[in-house]
């Protein structure tokens, strides 16, 4: 039953993304590594600048660029979005372009605002007349900047709000008895399976209602971006949820929801282990309590590294082509990575399920009833 | 070209580990399904996430990895 519904789950999902796929694998061989390549290609041509070398091609630090944030969203060829760049300083707020802050040769350029601002590896700093950092003033530098993994938020918030948005107002309209239909029978399943797999089996029937807007809100969340950052070209592309700062913050709220509604047997079953022998206790309370910290973390990690190393392998499959500086790479690289990426789906859904699941799992954990402690002192001798 | 070995190495060592892992989730998954054939899916759907588990320990050694060799 259980892999009867996921299995339904993965035919919608692989036939709803495959068909966006498609399009990657045909642009991909018309002319070589298209959209994909494409951000390749340009960043291949930026580097020759920097380096002043043709032919050389540092396959990390192209990869590396895909996958972390950045100022301008890449469209096609030589355009792309120029994201604006808000700061706060002690001078107050500031919003300009983030093209000031590059030249024509996509060389960090110094942008005269309240401060002489430039990017240094990535990062707004504040510069003197020398082109130095300086350090004092930077620290009263905040970036609240709409880089491309914000724009990215928006955009799967956006279609997350259409999504959801329509299908509640179908059930309002026609109500929860009839049949759903048109988008609501796409997404009943989806929330009927986070409900029945994910939060019954690790909550209870009873208290699994009221985690329900919370495991939902994750899990969708982090399907829409991890799909999002499957699509290649505009409104994907970015790394969102393989972005370390995202996922944390996804791991704080699931730390909190668990700490705020553990009982008080979560507690004791930290810091004094029913069941064991009083020395025992004394050792399991501290290794109890790092393992309150270290589960939200796995979860951080376990999501950020598992998109960002999907990313990466893409990434380096396409690279191959540059490696080789040949186009006939690509009859090998294009259906790798087109391969990698049916994989990726699967990924991309199986770790928004994993995420949910543990979610669950905790909180199912934090807010267990033992109505006597006989059994645990029955199983533990 | 031996550029960042010694992240390769660690990389790879993940990967060993991983197989390993995974090859065992494999094999008791298969065991279980020719033992009890009506008990698959549940089985089916038990691997995959044991497999995603230890999966992401290999990945935290490729994050690693990375790291150490940037």
């Amino acid at each position: 039953m259980t892999f009867r519904s996921i299995k339904s789950l993965l035919v919608k999902t692989f036939s709803v993304f495959s068909l966006l796929l498609a399009t990657q694998a045909f642009a991909g061989e018309n002319h070589t590594p298209a959209p994909a390549g494409a951000g390749v290609e340009a960043t291949a041509t930026t580097e020759a600048h920097g380096a002043k070398k043709e032919g050389d091609f540092n396959v990390t630090e192209t990869i590396l660029e895909h996958i972390k944030d950045d100022h301008s969203w890449h469209l096609w060829g030589h355009t792309s979005i120029h994201l604006p760049v808000i700061l706060k300083t002690s001078k107050g707020f500031e919003v300009f372009s983030s093209e000031k802050l590059v030249d024509e040769h996509h060389e960090p350029a110094i942008y005269k605002g309240n401060f002489d601002y430039k990017l240094i590896e990535g990062k707004t700093k504040i510069v003197d007349a020398n082109g130095n950092v300086d350090v004092e003033a930077s620290k009263q530098l905040w970036d609240f900047s709409i880089t491309k993994n914000v724009a990215s938020l928006f955009v799967s918030v956006f279609i997350l709000l259409v999504v959801l948005l329509s299908a509640a107002a179908a059930y309002k309209k026609t109500g929860v008895k009839s049949a759903p239909k048109g988008l609501q029978s796409f997404m009943e399943p989806i929330i009927l399976f986070v409900r029945d797999e994910v939060a019954i089996p690790n909550i209870g029937a009873k208290k699994a209602g009221k985690y329900m807007p919370f495991l939902l809100t994750i899990f969708f969340l982090i399907l829409i971006n991890n799909f999002l950052g499957l699509i290649p070209f505009f409104p994907g592309g970015a790394n969102v949820s393989g972005n370390i700062a995202f996922t944390m913050t996804l791991a704080v709220f699931v730390f909190i929801v668990v700490n705020v509604s553990a009982n008080k047997s979560y507690w004791e079953h930290i810091f004094w282990m029913p069941g064991m022998h009083w020395s025992m206790k004394l050792f399991l309370a501290p290794i109890e309590l790092i393992g309150v910290f270290t589960k939200p973390i796995s979860l951080m990690i376990r999501l950020f590294a598992n998109i960002t190393a999907g990313h990466i392998l893409v990434l380096s499959l396409i690279c191959l082509i540059f490696i080789f500086k040949t186009v006939f790479a690509s009859a090998i690289a294009v259906p790798f990575a087109v391969f990698i990426g049916m994989i990726e789906l699967l990924v991309a859904f199986l770790q928004a399920f994993i995420f949910t699941m543990l979610a669950a799992m905790y909180i199912g954990m934090a807010t267990e009833e033992h109505h006597h402690d006989a059994h645990g002192e029955a199983a533990h001798h | 070209m031996v550029v960042g070995s010694v992240a390769a190495i660690g990389a790879g060592l993940a990967a060993i580990g991983a197989g390993i892992g995974i090859g065992q989730i494999g094999k008791g998954a298969v065991e279980g399904i020719a033992r009890q054939p009506e008990a698959a899916n549940e089985i089916r759907s038990n691997m995959i996430v044991a497999a995603a588990f230890v999966e992401a320990v290999a990945l935290f050694a490729v994050v690693v990895a990375l790291l150490g060799n940037g």
